[in-house]
């Protein structure tokens, strides 16, 4: 069995998967990988099942070191990652021969960076699943952030791994990007028209409070008109609740499964893995879009993600 | 699509990959029970592509794969389910007992919760102990219950800074709703005591002590019964 060393652990890194949908009845989010896309681009270059697990590191990456070597692959956010010293690129495959070790500084650009290996990390599963569930301690390892000294176990990868890349117009497709396409929240109307334009054409700022439950933004607050009491209903990802300071937050994977707070919009799924790259002080500004654009642009991600001249060899 | 069949049923698209199911704008067992029926149906005869089912208190969200499902096609397939939901027999409520310790050192609010009231400390416990509450839905975290309805008399607002760790078992309570937290959690509920039971057993699938529906009720326990039965 191959392993992987913690030498250091990097502000917030966790073990991540593709999550566990189902079991909102039993009140638990389905979680998974903050940046979806990123995490699976890393999967497909390890010819890996989707639902491999992989390391997800949150503004500074960290030291890891590969006692019996392993093939892995960086993707996400730039983390000026180096082996053995020599700087090495993103979304590639990289050979990590025994005794090497995987170096990565803090963030150049986004907010989250990938590390997967060929055959995937393997942990305890908690509900069909090894993403790490913060809030509760359970799924991942231990239910925690990884720390200084941790062994991760490294699956058996039956199929060879090629020397291959994303290929780069596909991989510039697929960017995260600031601005934010949304759909109607289910208490839209309960805004003025006024509130609703201000929202549609303010910047808004990633505030310090950004994590995997949800992102506080700060800006021109737009709250709801008066008199509009709520019940707490079940919330979707992405949603763009606005509590009584009507600063905007976006409820993301590690959400609670239901929210008291209304929703002027909610962030399309095409652009979940976007909100997944915001760090505090990012500015971000919404994009009303009907539900048959948003269903269209997810279409059209997924046709990216599952071409299959996504990957190409290298020399 | 509105369903004429399904009166007062109120189908919200919420985000792309989601339909809201409403079934009222308050808090009600009557609404209640339609989204008790609702999942129920849905988990017996799951629609293909539906991920996830959100449950609250009037209202079911249901989560599907946009690959998959759009919500014109939902919303057919769903009108058939609305349209049974008055024939279906309710559930069998299941009754359980929670012990609860209101000992001072868990009941670390209770004394606040009094002042805020007008009411002394046994008076708080006296009522909380004093009705069966409803199981209306799970969430926050895995296993967290939300019981309603809590006596008027008790009805407090949340705290202003939520706790970074409320300890597993602590019996709180915010507004007119009750809740045991499952697990060592944040938390900004008032806490009035503890649970020896364990509510929720990650291993290996998942299993709350709770359901939606269940009827609860809180039985004051001594410190010495709530030490035997967290060593059991």
């Amino acid at each position: 069995m191959s392993r992987m060393l913690v030498e250091t652990p990097g502000l917030f890194t966790t073990v991540q998967d593709l999550g566990r949908p189902g079991f909102g009845p039993l009140g638990v989010s389905a979680s998974g990988a903050a940046d979806s896309v990123a995490m699976r681009l890393g999967n497909l270059l390890l010819n890996n099942l989707p639902s491999a697990a992989a390391i997800e590191m949150t503004l500074t990456g960290g030291v890891y070191s590969f006692p019996d070597g392993a093939d892995l692959a960086l993707t996400g956010a730039n983390f000026a990652p180096t082996l053995d010293g020599s700087p090495v690129e993103r979304w590639q495959v990289i050979h990590a021969s025994p005794g090497q070790t995987l170096r990565l500084n803090g963030t150049r650009d986004g907010a989250r960076c990938y590390l997967s290996v060929a055959g995937g990390f393997l942990v305890n599963s908690f509900l069909g699943s090894a993403s790490t569930h913060f809030l509760s301690g359970l799924g991942g390892l231990e239910g925690r952030a990884l720390k200084r000294g941790d062994v991760l176990e490294i699956g058996v990868s039956d199929t060879p791994v090629r020397r291959s890349r994303i290929r780069p117009d596909a991989l510039r497709q697929l960017q995260p990007q600031k601005l934010l396409r949304v759909t109607e929240g289910p208490q839209s109307d309960w805004f003025s028209e006024d509130t609703r334009a201000a929202f549609y054409h303010a910047k808004y700022s990633v505030t310090e409070e950004a994590n995997r439950m949800g992102l506080r933004l700060e800006g021109p607050p737009v709250p709801v008109s008066a008199n509009c009491t709520m019940v707490t209903e079940g919330a979707p990802l992405g949603a763009v609740q606005v509590p009584e300071s009507g600063q905007p937050l976006i409820l993301f994977v590690e959400q609670q499964t239901t929210g008291g707070y209304p929703k002027i919009a909610n962030v399309i799924t095409a652009d979940m893995g976007s909100v997944g790259q915001l760090r505090p002080r990012d500015e971000v500004q919404f994009e009303w879009v009907s539900f048959e654009v948003a269903r269209a642009l997810l279409l059209k991600q997924e046709q990216l993600l599952s071409a299959s001249d996504l990957l190409e060899e290298m020399a | 699509m509105r369903d004429p069949s399904a009166a007062n049923v109120r189908l919200v698209r919420a985000s792309d990959q989601s339909l809201l199911i409403g079934f009222g704008d308050n808090i009600s067992v009557e609404h209640h029970l339609r989204v008790q029926s609702l999942l129920r149906l849905l988990e017996q005869q799951p629609i293909p592509g539906v991920r996830n089912l959100h449950p609250a208190y009037s209202s079911l969200l249901l989560v599907f794969d946009g690959l998959h499902l759009d919500h014109a096609e939902l919303e057919m397939r769903l009108s058939g389910y609305l349209a049974r939901l008055e024939t279906l027999a309710t559930a069998p409520q299941r009754k359980i007992e929670i012990p609860v310790c209101y000992d001072r050192d868990f009941g670390v609010d209770c004394e606040e919760v009094a002042a805020i009231r007008s009411l002394t400390p046994q008076q708080v416990i006296a009522m909380h102990c004093s009705r069966e509450y409803m199981v209306y839905f799970l969430g926050f975290a895995p296993g967290f219950a939300y019981l309603g309805d809590l006596p008027a008399e008790l009805d407090v607002p949340r705290l202003q800074t939520p706790r970074r760790t409320v300890p597993r078992g602590s019996v709180a309570i915010a507004g007119r709703q009750t809740a045991v937290y499952p697990l060592s959690t944040p938390g900004g509920w008032r806490i009035l005591g503890r649970t020896p039971l364990a509510m929720f057993t990650p291993e290996p699938d998942g299993a709350s002590l709770l359901r939606m529906g269940d009827r609860v009720r809180f039985v004051p326990i001594s410190r010495e019964q709530c030490d035997e039965l967290e060593q059991a």
